[in-house]
């Protein structure tokens, strides 16, 4: 049934259909009104998951892997700092290969401090073993919790997994979603049967140390299950549509007039809305011009992105987060989609763009399908202030 | 596609107007995007709410600079902000204020609307909150959403006295909008 719900709200409502056993949190804005709603759930006595209020992010994080390790389904939620903190147990997680749903209200990092939205916070911890899907609307946003669950809980990946949304943009706009009704998520997602867990009766020990006999392959396993991952993505989908009625394709990118295109901006979330509105704009002047969009950012899908861009002359890639001293992070991944292949676009620019919530307008847009030309930029920021670069010493 | 931009300072409630008003538009069968955007994140700080409205899903995911509307739930900030940039030379302005506030003179084909938004709640709901009477006022002066949809949104959202007060107040702000539209007719 479609409602008009705020972002955030609309997750609660789907992490409620899917029945978590556990859910444990720590607010942070913008992720705080995902687990207000929760709570707020919990204590009216609609979910009878059990709410565990600690005192941080690691706290949090620690509890739904212990959680997860006993066989139950779990939830947490968190953003930027949060995430930042949660740190050595989101690696953790992924280790000893636990699946659960995370959502990241995508915010920049400190210092200076900015409650904003970029995607630094995920973007930083792309290493860590999860799952990463960027979400453009909150119907995705809902929709990709769904599907994260079904995703990491399949036998064969047993990895956690994170849905990105943008904060503010997405955790607090309000609009349209189709929710589902809990018998269409029932069929999708069945209940969460662990493959081991840790219980008293049958003891087994999880996470223990693997020294340099065992380390190696534990992670290659991981690596290993990220190209399976890129198989399921497109099955998994493929159920989805069949019970939801929303095709989100192969859940790996999505072409948006990239076939005949000379000029294609790459990117990912919520910007993808304001690009296809640019891009719309451009085509009705004639101006082949397109968008591919990034929905799983790991595994990242290289032969898909190739096989997207090869024949287009001029690609652009839009970062909202950096890596200081580096190229972008998104930038130097799509570059090196390219190496040592023989179609290659003939121009690869990065740019930079809403870093610490730097709004991107229709402007911003249109500016770098403008700078897109045969002059190869490196790392260039949109909507730069230079009047603030100015340094100034009393 | 029609935006709506919402000045006002933190904890005055705009996210509820831009909320209610999105709720009022998807009733009547639009595609909503009602969001906030927050300065320094605590009470009283300027902050603004958008709505941008289309017969289709919006997209675009910045923030509004050439409005067609503007929503001035706290009067003070014109002092220090120019409200009214960028609204469209036909857009249209409604300002919570008593009716001898001074607002700036505009383009010709704009108009100014001031509603007495926060006296109108006091009578109706007991307190100085005026975004129901504004939302009211709003859909008077723009005619943008039916009164009766209105209504039906407070009605789904609140309840008791409070949906009773907050109905009256809808009436009384989109009343005294349509009163003086009439005169100047």
């Amino acid at each position: 049934m479609k409602e008009f719900l705020e972002g955030s709200r609309a997750v609660a409502e789907i992490i409620k259909l899917c029945k978590p056993g556990v859910i444990s949190a720590y607010p942070i804005t913008p992720q705080t009104h995902i687990v207000e709603e929760l709570a707020q759930m919990v204590a009216n006595g609609e979910l009878s998951s059990q709410f565990i209020n600690v005192e941080s992010e690691h706290s949090a994080a620690s509890v739904v892997l212990g959680a997860s390790a006993t066989g139950v389904r779990t939830f947490t939620a968190t953003s930027s700092q949060g995430l930042f903190y949660m740190g050595e147990v989101i690696f953790n997680i992924a280790g000893v290969r636990l699946p659960l749903v995370m959502t990241c209200a995508n915010r920049a990092i400190s210092a200076p401090i900015n409650i904003w939205n970029d995607q630094q916070d995920s973007i930083s911890l792309r290493d860590a073993g999860w799952i990463q899907l960027y979400a453009e609307n909150v119907q995705e946003s809902a929709d990709f919790h769904l599907i994260g669950y079904r995703v990491s809980e399949d036998k064969s990946i047993m990895l956690p997994v994170m849905i990105c949304m943008d904060g503010f943009i997405l955790t607090h706009g309000i609009e349209s979603v189709d929710m589902p009704k809990q018998a269409q998520v029932d069929k999708f997602l069945p209940a969460y049967k662990a493959l081991y867990k840790l219980d008293p009766s049958e003891p087994l020990t999880m996470g223990i140390l693997a020294d340099p006999d065992y380390y190696m392959e534990a992670r290659y396993a991981i690596h290993a299950t990220f190209k399976d991952v890129l198989e399921l993505l497109p099955k998994v989908s493929q159920e989805f549509s069949d019970i939801f009625g929303r095709d989100y394709k192969d859940l790996l990118v999505e072409e948006y007039f990239t076939k005949d295109a000379e000029k294609v901006i790459v990117a990912m979330g919520s910007v993808c809305g304001t690009i296809k509105e640019v891009v719309d704009e451009l085509r009705a002047k004639g101006k082949k011009v397109g968008l591919l969009r990034i929905i799983s950012y790991r595994p990242f899908p290289y032969a898909r992105i190739y096989e997207a861009l090869k024949n287009v002359s001029k690609v652009a890639i839009l970062d909202k987060s950096v890596s200081l001293g580096a190229y972008a992070p998104l930038a130097s991944e799509i570059k090196s989609v390219f190496s040592n292949k023989k179609k290659l676009p003939k121009v690869i620019s990065s740019f930079v763009a809403g870093l610490g919530g730097r709004d991107i307008t229709l402007e911003s847009i249109r500016e770098i399908f403008r700078k897109l030309n045969a002059k190869e930029l490196v790392q260039e920021f949109i909507d730069l202030k230079p009047e603030l670069l100015k340094e100034q010493y009393e | 596609m029609k935006e709506i931009r919402i000045h006002a300072r933190a904890g005055q409630g705009a996210i509820t107007t831009a909320s209610l008003l999105g709720y009022a538009y998807f009733a009547e069968g639009k595609y909503p995007y009602a969001f906030p955007h927050f300065g320094a994140a605590r009470m009283g700080a300027p902050m603004n709410a958008f709505v941008r409205v289309d017969t289709k899903p919006v997209r675009l995911r910045s923030q509004i600079y050439n409005p067609n509307y503007v929503i001035i739930v706290d009067a003070t900030l014109m002092r220090g902000y120019n409200c009214f940039s960028g609204l469209l030379d036909n857009g249209i302005a409604v300002v919570s204020g008593k009716e001898d506030l001074e607002v700036p003179r505009l383009k010709p084909g704009q108009k100014v609307f001031v509603v007495p938004a926060n006296d109108i709640a006091l009578k109706t709901i007991g307190r100085p909150l005026g975004n129901t009477a504004l939302i009211g006022a709003f859909a008077a002066a723009t005619g943008e959403l039916k009164l009766n949809t209105l209504i039906e949104v407070v009605k789904f959202k609140f309840s008791g006295k409070i949906q009773e007060g907050n109905i009256e107040a809808i009436k009384q702000g989109f009343e005294y909008i349509q009163q003086r539209t009439e005169n100047r007719v």
